[in-house]
């Protein structure tokens, strides 16, 4: 295994919401300089994790530890300060508003004293623009534009950015991919490698496992609120990590059972039955 | 250059104005000189447009408060029923119209964080009981509907006198003043930076650590608390109080603020735009009277001008999204 230091770890985490378990003892680690990728099918618990993670929800059991000392988090604030930063899919951008004003947002950088602290459009455009560039994305070089008429690349790579900027030491990236072309994925993948040059734990959750086997380094399979599967680097092929995602069937299995029930149903699919 | 103007959420309002200003010179004959020296459309200008100012802060951030259309006349009776049919010294006419302000924008903003209730619906609740307890009020209390009032020179100099021995009231030095202060606020301090964050992604804006629910509240305390303000002048200026009026402010006040560039789904719009936006209007309503047009169709104009500023406030936002040219600002 990795000799990398353990940034954040899970222990036998769980987290229910009244009579529903929607994780179960969940153990994960994850070290500075790898990108731990968290796949699994909608509804797997990914979201519950990541806010479990993220200090917006607090687990039932089980405990959290930073740099090897047990955390609680009272909110989204408190993981933050601990260096926790989670990017969603829509970057947490506002469009209406310029890549400067976006950077610093809630942290303005301010001068003058009293009453009349003014907020510092210069700096911070001069900031997020480098902060930004030095990413790699060389497009943004000025700071007054408006977020909107970026790329939804363009967008995860500002908040990315700004996370790492801001010190992040574990990034949580929420589908970063998930709305995006071949193209601008690729980019938002540059930028999670560059991160993890960095020395940051990245944990980037996807259902796209073509993604996530280009940038992660160890992988780890929710399905229905349990991890399945926990593996590192080419230990596991293309087929295998897809097949189990889709809760251990393989998709060759699938696919010749619905093309059975066509034949015999003059061509409709079959029903499936509601989830509980 | 001008292109990077048009991008500005102003322009619509800028636009507006020069487009009036060419319907009356070309179809109504106006005399721009003496319109421009005219009192009656400035004075209106600065009393809808304190509430504008305000009105567009809580638009930008993506509510908005109907309820002033019974602040107004809330703020005048307050006024009128504390220094004049009780007598007491003016400063507790003047303190209880603020006050009524505040109670009832925290209320409202109270509401409005606390449930899922759009700020539409509960400003509409607090409208018709406010008017309620203005009618019911003034009826127990002063038996009437229409109260007089005395106000001390003190109080006429700050609030309610005509300047220079001429016929502007001296409410336009407190909308000039208090545009400058909102749009230091706005514009040049975090705290606007947080006031378009939360019109622009609310969720996002909490996230990021900005007070989301303070900053609302306060907003709405501004709006009923300006619109009480200016009932509280309207009363010190004209001597009495009366529970009717106040109900077209409302949609004057409203269309002001859209048209001066402010998107109805929040999160974009500016001060300035905001300021030309309410003289637009204020020249449409009252200005109309110094042109040969019937004044009758200064609703049609609105109505037309209120259907362009929405067009193109969402042409501008769309150019903004989209547009790489630089921009200051």
């Amino acid at each position: 295994m990795s000799d990398a230091k353990v940034v954040l770890e899970l222990k036998n985490v769980d987290k229910s919401f009244g009579p529903i378990d929607v994780l179960h003892e969940i153990s994960l680690k994850v070290r500075e300089g790898e990108v731990l990728c968290l796949l699994g099918d909608n509804g797997a618990g990914k979201s519950t994790l990541i806010k479990t993670l993220a200090g917006v929800h607090a687990p039932t059991r089980g405990e959290i530890l930073v740099d090897g000392e047990p955390v609680s988090f009272a909110g989204p604030r408190d993981a933050q300060d601990r260096g926790i930063a989670t990017v969603h899919q829509f970057g947490g951008t506002y469009p209406l508003m310029s890549v400067g004003r976006n950077f610093f947002m809630g942290v303005e950088p301010t001068k003058g004293f009293g009453p009349f602290k003014v907020f510092d459009r210069a700096t911070a455009n001069r900031i997020a623009v480098e902060e930004v560039q030095k990413m790699g994305i060389t497009r943004i070089d000025d700071g007054d534009r408006l977020v909107g008429g970026l790329s939804g690349g363009e967008r995860q790579s500002l908040a990315i950015a700004r996370a790492v900027y801001f010190g992040a030491r574990v990034l949580i990236l929420d589908e970063p991919t998930a709305a995006l072309g071949v193209k601008q994925a690729a980019h938002v993948l540059r930028i999670v490698n560059e991160a993890k040059k960095r020395g940051l734990a990245v944990i980037f959750i996807t259902h796209q496992v073509m993604h996530a086997m280009t940038v992660g380094d160890h992988f780890a399979v929710l399905i229905r609120g349990a991890i399945a599967a926990d593996f590192r680097k080419g230990e596991k092929t293309r087929e295998e990590i897809t097949d189990l995602m889709a809760g251990g069937e393989t998709m060759a299995d699938l696919e010749a059972s619905i093309e059975g029930y066509m034949e015999t149903h003059e061509g409709h699919p079959p029903k499936t039955e509601p989830a509980e | 250059m001008f292109a990077g103007m048009l991008r500005r959420p102003s322009a619509a309002s800028i636009l507006s104005l020069i487009g009036v200003l060419l319907v009356y010179v070309i179809l109504g004959g106006v005399d721009l000189g003496k319109l421009m020296g005219a009192a009656s459309w400035v004075n209106y200008a600065a009393r809808i447009g304190i509430v504008a100012l305000f009105v567009g802060l809580l638009m930008i951030s993506g509510e908005i408060d109907i309820s002033i259309g019974a602040m107004i006349p809330a703020g005048a009776m307050t006024t009128a029923i504390i220094s004049g049919y009780y007598g007491m010294p003016m400063i507790f006419g003047v303190l209880g119209a603020l006050a009524i302000g505040v109670i009832v924008g925290l209320f409202n903003g109270y509401i409005v964080t606390r449930t899922t209730v759009p700020s539409l619906i509960v400003t509409l609740g607090t409208l018709v009981a406010m008017q309620g307890i203005v009618l019911a009020g003034s009826k127990l209390l002063t038996g009437g509907a229409s109260v007089p009032l005395e106000a001390p020179g003190w109080a006429k100099t700050i609030f309610g006198d005509l300047m220079f021995g001429g016929s502007h009231q001296v409410v336009i030095l407190w909308w000039i003043g208090l545009a400058v202060v909102v749009w230091f606020v706005m514009h040049e301090t975090k705290y606007g930076n947080w006031i378009f964050a939360i019109g622009g992604d609310k969720v996002s804006a909490r996230n990021a650590g900005i007070p989301v629910d303070k900053i609302t509240i306060a907003l709405f305390v501004g709006t009923a608390t300006a619109a009480s303000f200016v009932g509280m002048c309207n009363a010190i200026l004209f001597n009495s109080a009366q529970v009717s009026g106040g109900m077209n402010d409302i949609f004057n006040i409203i269309v002001s603020v859209v048209v001066g560039g402010v998107l109805l789904t929040g999160g974009f719009g500016s001060i300035p735009g905001v300021f030309i936006g309410t003289i637009t209007f204020a020249i449409v309503n009252k200005g109309i009277d110094f042109t040969s047009i019937d004044r009758n169709w200064s609703n049609l104009i609105i109505g037309i001008m209120l259907l362009i500023a929405v067009g193109m406030n969402e042409t501008f936002r769309k150019k903004a999204m989209t547009a790489a040219k630089k921009k200051k600002g």
